[in-house]
């Protein structure tokens, strides 16, 4: 009962799904099956939540390594969720805009949360400066294309590389820096992620098939049989 | 004063990378401390000497302003902030340059987010750009926030076929049905054009896969330039154009500018930010070539 259940479920929403993609009658339940979808997607944020608490509150608990951040994690988590549950200091009522101007969590949100996140995406320019050092190296032919398609690239991405090209004439203009990141963008760059894509989208097609007949039963939480 | 500051800032990176460069011909290889000090100064001089750049739009930038250009009067746009704060300094001048596009071209716009941590970063915009800029735009009338639902995909699968079946009320809580610019739009495909601002899933590709190619709706990008590469194989057919990172929200503004008099002084973040992302560019492309040289000293020296 605990397979047949779930894989019964999957069956039909997997069929369900792809008639309703070629067949006009069946379409209204291919919305209703994504509108299950997203009610469903939202119980990911209790998940979420739930899960948070206790990975945390177990560190602390056993007094892990570096718990003083999970209670700052626990608290940050608790004001925030307040804050947006019971529209804290929002000028509207409760029905308003959570994220109204004034509001605590809006406050929270523009202080705090901003900020932070910022900075952190911010350090990458760090990371990326460092591994761009290490990894570019012209060790055999195929990382000398990588490191000139990289040069192309990171100067076509500036004006500098039309204040150095520019004086290319037009008849030339391919050999423009810009240009020439252009083509690697539209060319090179498109071909393989082309390939890429269609590879994905079949492994994708595959992978549904198996789930729809039941081979694959991993999400199950258990291997085959 | 100014002029002298960055002189002398640029003599430092300047002697600095010229002095890597002598120990990279002993075959000296560079600390990352040094490398995060340099581009530390080389995003830091530019922002505090205020050096930028003029841009030019490239084709697949110009593709997008001149589709918001050429639309009717009273088109519909549909604005989705699928981002966090984390890529918001990026992507914001994208969404920012859109909507002041949309609303000085007089078009209808709906804005909402896949991403839960879109709807305050809309909150922020409605304050900052359509209530300050444009006071005469009415909530409701030329403008409407709907928010964020959960599902990413699975919301688009939904509203192409009937937003009510997911958004009943805008973000404050009123009836769909009870707001003028709602009138007559039923579903996704009544929108003029689909603009999706992120960098992330979901975001542009999922509206392009889920929205845009099924509707056979108008459907543009604005991206992260990490992500930009994998969006360039639906140009020009399934996506009408793509803004790529700041060089792309830089050549959106510029374009903006160059059209509308009305935003000669108006804030342009992505222009602003091309200096420090040129420079940093440059002292990459420095450090990659004493990296290499300091590779073919020490692989020469060994027997």
């Amino acid at each position: 009962m605990k397979k047949q259940v779930p894989l019964t479920i999957t069956f039909i929403v997997g069929v369900v799904l792809i008639l309703s993609v070629f067949f006009p009658p069946v379409e209204t339940w291919g919305e209703d099956f994504s509108l299950f979808f997203d009610i469903i997607a939202v119980f990911a944020f209790f998940l979420g939540g739930g899960n948070l608490i206790r990975v945390h509150t177990e560190r602390i608990a056993k007094k892990k390594k570096d718990w003083g951040f999970s209670i700052i994690t626990i608290l940050g988590f608790l004001i925030m969720l307040a804050a947006g549950l019971f529209k804290l200091w929002n000028p509207g009522d409760i029905s308003a805009d959570v994220a109204a101007t004034g509001s605590l969590f809006q406050l929270l949100y523009d202080w705090m949360f901003n900020p932070l996140g910022a900075t952190m995406y911010s350090l990458l320019a760090f990371y990326v400066a460092s591994a761009s050092y290490r990894a570019f190296r012209a060790k055999n032919r195929d990382a000398t294309i990588l490191l000139i398609a990289a040069f192309i690239i990171l100067l076509g991405r500036t004006p500098l590389g039309m204040y150095a090209t520019g004086w290319i004439p037009e008849s030339f203009s391919v050999l423009q820096i810009p240009n020439l990141a252009i083509w690697v963008m539209t060319s090179p760059n498109l071909a393989g992620q082309r390939a890429i894509m269609i590879g994905i989208a079949l492994g994708v097609v595959a992978m549904s098939l198996r789930l729809i007949l039941g081979v694959e039963r991993t999400y199950l939480g258990m291997d085959i049989d | 004063m100014t002029n002298i500051g960055l002189i002398i800032s640029f003599l430092v990176i300047g002697v600095g990378l010229l002095w890597l460069f002598i120990l990279a011909l002993k075959g000296r290889e560079v600390d990352r401390r040094i490398i995060f000090i340099f581009i530390g100064l080389a995003v830091s001089v530019p922002l505090l000497f205020r050096i930028s750049f003029s841009e030019k739009a490239t084709p697949i930038v110009r593709d997008v302003f001149y589709k918001i250009e050429n639309l009717p009067e009273g088109s519909n746009i549909l604005l989705s902030y699928d981002y966090g704060p984390s890529m918001a300094p990026e992507v914001e001048p994208m969404s920012n340059a859109f909507l002041r596009h949309a609303l000085a071209k007089n078009h209808k716009v709906f804005i909402m987010c896949l991403w839960a941590t879109g709807q305050s970063l809309i909150a922020t915009a409605i304050d900052s750009i359509i209530k300050r800029e444009f006071p005469e735009k009415i909530n409701g009338v030329d403008y409407i926030n709907i928010g964020f639902k959960a599902g990413g995909q699975g919301v688009l699968n939904v509203i192409i076929t009937d937003f009510r079946k997911m958004y009943l009320t805008d973000v404050d809580g009123v009836n769909l049905d009870s707001v003028p610019i709602f009138k007559g739009i039923k579903s996704l495909k009544d929108m003029d054009l689909l603009i999706s601002i992120g960098g992330g899933f979901p975001g542009v590709k999922e509206w392009i896969l889920f929205a845009g190619a099924p509707g056979n709706i108008p459907t543009a990008g604005g991206s992260a330039a990490v992500a930009a590469p994998l969006l360039y194989p639906y140009y020009p057919k399934q996506m009408v154009g793509l803004l790529g990172g700041i060089k792309g929200a830089a050549e959106y503004e510029s374009e903006l500018k160059k059209v509308y008099p009305q935003f000669a002084n108006m804030p342009t973040p992505g222009i602003a930010m091309m200096g420090p992302q040129t420079l940093a560019h440059l002292v990459v492309m420095a450090f990659i070539v004493i990296g290499n040289i300091a590779f073919f000293v020490n692989r020469r020296r060994k027997p």
